[in-house]
């Protein structure tokens, strides 16, 4: 067993530079690697990149890093919960990159699996074609899109192992499979950090392979973004 | 009387069938579910990756790790399941989700839709708007038929940045159940009460209104 566990996020974060690109898991504020972006806005580190699928609210989340101005890009699918975001936006201060949620996803996962690029249909006719080869397939057009190229990923699983075996819990799992050793290096925070040999290998959902770092996270507060609940009769 | 957004998305509710596979959107769509039929069986997809979608959860019982892709709480249903957003959008993609319905900013007579961007103005981004209706045979649209000021929203051509080409098959208004026919909008049924001629005002696009239009039934 190739042990991937480091003590604590400092040691998990280490490496990370100005100007890089990261990859960072969620959907909304539900399974978002809270640690690594509490130690992301610590370290301060400028002008980065971020792939995430939303911004995060504007007092959590990538919303932390946004309010630092620490975010020169991102590239995300839909950032309607973000005040500030959207300010920054339209203000020309951040550069965005909006794209589907779906194509956001296969280039995380093409770039996990060694795929340099794919067609989707998804943009096609619209903005989002702008400057990408498109073709047409049994009768119907698509476009070109490439896999992501980023230097760190981050992601968020409910268990994992010393290996980096991760096992995700309901809708949180969302974007950190397809994240996982799509970057350079992949960190991996855990809610419960488990002894080897306890997860059932039928049941992992991403193999240590994929994970260079993983830790045991703290102080979760999955914050719920919109609270809906009916009355018990 | 034109419809309540509760009514729209009861009258869309007769839209989904049983063995239906369904994805809704955030707003009018996402009421569509208590609408539907109790004897059939139907399973909503939620493209944050969840597949048998049951209703919110009681008081107490919510879940932060588990929500729809409007990040409301939410609960399944026996028999749902999990994945990750890659697998969620083949589902969408490869066209194993039967049925889309979607909220709308504007529609074109050829079947465009805009719903994701106003140019300097409200920018949200399209979510998962663009690989459902590039991908969706079946593709129902919740919406509003005039804005605010009194505009039409059923247009000739769109004037918002698209969210996708010719994709649009049905459209549900506060005022009309609308097809997409032949470059127009084939006026189906109309709201109770809502005369022929309101319908032709608040609809700029081309109009096509062939023999009794009969009110639209629950």
């Amino acid at each position: 067993m190739i042990n991937k566990t480091v003590p604590n996020v400092q040691k998990a974060c280490q490496g990370v530079k100005d100007a890089m690109t990261f990859m960072l898991g969620g959907f909304g504020l539900s399974g978002i690697p809270e640690n690594a972006i509490a130690e992301l806005v610590r370290l301060n580190v400028k002008d980065v990149t971020c792939i995430s699928n939303n911004a995060g609210v504007d007092e959590f989340g990538l919303g932390l890093l946004l309010q630092k101005k620490q975010i020169r890009k991102m590239i995300s699918s839909y950032v309607g919960e973000n005040a500030e975001f959207e300010r920054q936006m339209l203000s020309g201060e951040l550069e965005v990159e909006l794209i589907p949620q779906g194509t956001l996803a296969q280039r995380c996962r093409a770039a996990q699996s060694g795929i340099p690029a794919f067609y989707t249909p998804a943009g096609y006719g619209t903005e989002v074609a702008q400057d990408k080869e498109s073709r047409a397939f049994n009768g119907k057009m698509h476009l070109l899109e490439y896999a992501f190229n980023a230097d760190f990923a981050f992601v968020k699983a409910w268990k994992g192992d010393a290996a980096g075996n991760l096992i995700f819990k309901g809708s949180a799992r969302n974007f950190n499979p397809n994240m996982c050793g799509a970057a350079k290096i992949t960190v991996a925070e855990v809610e419960e950090l488990v002894p080897v040999g306890s997860l059932d290998p039928n049941q992992i959902h991403i193999p240590g392979i994929f994970i260079q770092r993983i830790f045991q996270g703290n102080n979760y507060e999955k914050r719920i973004e919109q609270l809906t609940v009916r009355k018990r009769n | 009387m034109a419809l309540s957004k509760e009514q729209i998305a009861q009258r869309i509710a007769k839209e989904v069938k049983d063995g239906y596979y369904v994805n809704l959107g955030i707003g009018i769509p996402t009421l569509v579910a208590n609408f539907v039929r109790k004897d059939i069986e139907v399973d909503f997809q939620s493209e944050n990756g969840v597949l048998g979608m049951g209703p919110f959860p009681f008081e107490g019982d919510e879940d932060p790790d588990l929500i729809n892709a409007g990040k409301q709480t939410i609960t399944t249903l026996p028999g749902a399941s999990f994945f990750d957003s890659a697998m969620s959008f083949s589902m969408i993609r490869g066209q194993h989700v039967d049925l889309t319905i979607l909220g709308a900013m504007e529609v074109s007579q050829n079947g465009d839709i805009a719903n994701w961007k106003i140019p300097g103005k409200m920018v949200k981004g399209m979510g998962g708007a663009m690989d459902l209706v590039a991908s969706a045979e079946n593709i129902i649209v919740a919406m509003m038929h005039t804005n605010r000021a009194g505009d039409s929203k059923l247009l000739k051509k769109c004037s918002l940045p698209l969210t996708g080409v010719n994709c649009v098959k049905k459209i549900v208004s506060n005022l009309a159940v609308l097809e997409i026919v032949n470059n127009s909008f084939k006026l189906i049924e109309r709201a109770p009460g809502v005369s022929i001629e309101e319908i032709k005002e608040a609809t700029e696009g081309n109009l096509i209104i062939e023999g009794d239009i009969p009110e639209i039934k629950f």
